[in-house]
């Protein structure tokens, strides 16, 4: 009898587990007037984090609720939608989400699926050391270290490819398992962008205890996602980007999210994507 | 179409030689173990019955990330052990390894054990009969016929190994998801070719050890 109760229960559980999914689903897309959908990351301190307690932090969140109230909308208005790297075209394509702005950078692949704004950020591809390592100077240090980065990651493939192809390497699937590398000294170096270094320097576990590197390695421009060819809502953004420069909430958001890590920003980039 | 696939970026051969590698290796290794598993647990000794059901049912029931994972993480990063692996690449290949063979082997030795289970039981009372100690009944008599009547079940593990491999990636070992990873990165135009290909590349690997075993079993099977 017990059993077949909580079996009941399970089976109530899955419904509403089922039907609310439903509604979640249903009130993506552009044509809807009251709500807008916007996918961030949700594991990604300093840029997008979803907190134990459902609050959304990041200095993309904090983009992204700017240009959304520039376009219109409050913030509890914003529905906030995961946006996984390899999901981020196919979100977009489909109309589950009305614009992205998840550590998108611009490329000429993802311009084929889909039309970007902005850059709002330039990021570069750097390390992050122990706070009191300083062997690595210049990019030809790498050859003879330990470094740690992300699966198939873009910076993953650059060093492969690039930087140091006779570095030791060693690839997990998240970030967290570098840093428990790098803390425990298995590994030398966690590269990947600054400014999602930055984030993690700048999580209060982890403060004090690694540093930036210091080292540009490449040029990633971060973009505001949408879809293809909707010229009307890229400018927009375009213009809420720019405002949001010039009224300083830019420069208030890059200290407010990396400002602990000593992370030397780049000025504000200038405003590529238009058609 | 199919302009994204760049064999002289992407190494597909050597990444699915890479699996291909893992699996063997695994593979072997699993059979071993999995045997000796199979051993202890039908064994007279309550200790190591004790000891291969505790073992089967904690490494059967742990998903196969947390297994290989804490491999690295546990093993490699905070302890040290590299297995003789120089860089963490060898490392991490030998360790995804060590991980394979402790998980899949409890598949094996469960599959080894139904096929003891059809052996008559008089058998192995004829056997003790004739003054067979335990590991001779089991090593001349139980398990030539066990294993004949288990290959089509093997075999299903086998081809899941195959697959569970791509698991690797997890700890960096340069395998066909590795690279599929790569290319969903770089080529996010064409995302549903990548995994077609990678697909088929499975396929290509699995569906002829499928038919060739499913061929054997019949071949080999016990007639009662």
């Amino acid at each position: 009898m017990k059993l077949r109760k909580a079996g009941a229960a399970a089976a109530a559980a899955l419904v509403l587990t089922l039907t609310a999914t439903a509604c979640g689903g249903g009130s993506g897309g552009s044509g809807d007037e009251e709500k807008i959908t916007i996918g961030i990351k949700f594991d990604q301190p300093g840029l997008g984090l979803k907190t134990p307690d459902g609050e959304f932090t990041g200095f993309d969140v904090d983009v992204a609720t700017y240009v959304a109230k520039e376009l219109g909308y409050d913030e509890k208005d914003i529905e906030w939608k995961e946006a996984p790297s390899a999901e981020r075209e196919n979100l977009i394509s489909r109309g589950d989400v009305d614009f992205i702005a998840a550590t998108y950078s611009i490329t000429d692949e993802r311009k084929e699926k889909v039309s970007f704004a902005g850059p709002y950020l330039l990021a570069h591809q750097d390390l992050l050391v122990r706070a009191d390592d300083s062997s690595i100077t210049d990019a030809k240090d790498l050859n003879s270290k330990k470094l740690c980065s992300v699966t198939g990651s873009t910076s993953a493939q650059n060093v492969k490819n690039d930087f140091a192809p006779k570095a030791d390497l060693q690839e997990y699937g998240g970030y967290s398992e570098c840093l428990t590398g790098l803390e425990n000294k298995a590994v030398d170096a966690l590269t990947t962008d600054d400014s999602i270094l930055a984030g993690y320097a700048s999580q209060k576990e982890h403060q004090g205890k690694f540093k930036l590197a210091g080292l540009n390695l490449s040029d990633e421009n971060y973009g505001i996602g949408l879809k293809k060819g909707d010229t009307e809502l890229q400018k927009k953004i375009n213009d809420a980007l720019e405002k949001m420069v010039e009224d300083g909430s830019w420069e208030k958001a890059v200290k407010a999210n990396f400002g602990p890590s000593d992370y030397k920003n780049e000025p504000a980039p200038k405003i590529t994507e238009t058609s | 179409m199919f302009d994204f696939l760049d064999l002289e970026q992407y190494d597909l051969f050597g990444a699915f030689w890479v699996t291909v590698q893992l699996t063997l290796y695994s593979a072997v290794g699993s059979l071993v173990w999995g045997t000796i598993l199979a051993g202890m647990r039908v064994s007279p000794v309550p200790l190591m019955r004790g000891f291969a059901t505790t073992y089967i049912n904690v490494m059967r029931n742990t998903p196969l990330t947390v297994i290989i994972v804490a491999t690295s993480l546990g093993l490699y990063q905070t302890l040290g052990m590299t297995l003789g692996g120089g860089d963490s690449k060898e490392a991490g290949f030998r360790l995804a390894v060590l991980g394979f063979v402790a998980y899949t082997a409890t598949f094996v030795c469960e599959s080894l054990r139904s096929g003891i289970n059809t052996v008559p039981v008089g058998q192995a009372e004829a056997a003790r009969a004739l003054g067979l100690g335990f590991t001779q009944v089991l090593t001349l008599i139980v398990l030539p016929q066990a294993f004949r009547s288990v290959v089509a079940p093997l075999a299903n593990v086998l081809i899941a190994l195959t697959k569970n491999t791509t698991v690797a990636a997890a700890i960096g070992v340069p395998e066909a998801a590795l690279l599929m990873k790569e290319m969903i990165e770089n080529e996010s135009d064409a995302i549903f070719l990548v995994f077609a290909v990678f697909a088929f590349g499975f396929i290509v690997l699995t569906l002829p050890t499928g038919l060739l075993l499913g061929w054997v079993s019949k071949r080999v099977a016990v007639k009662r």
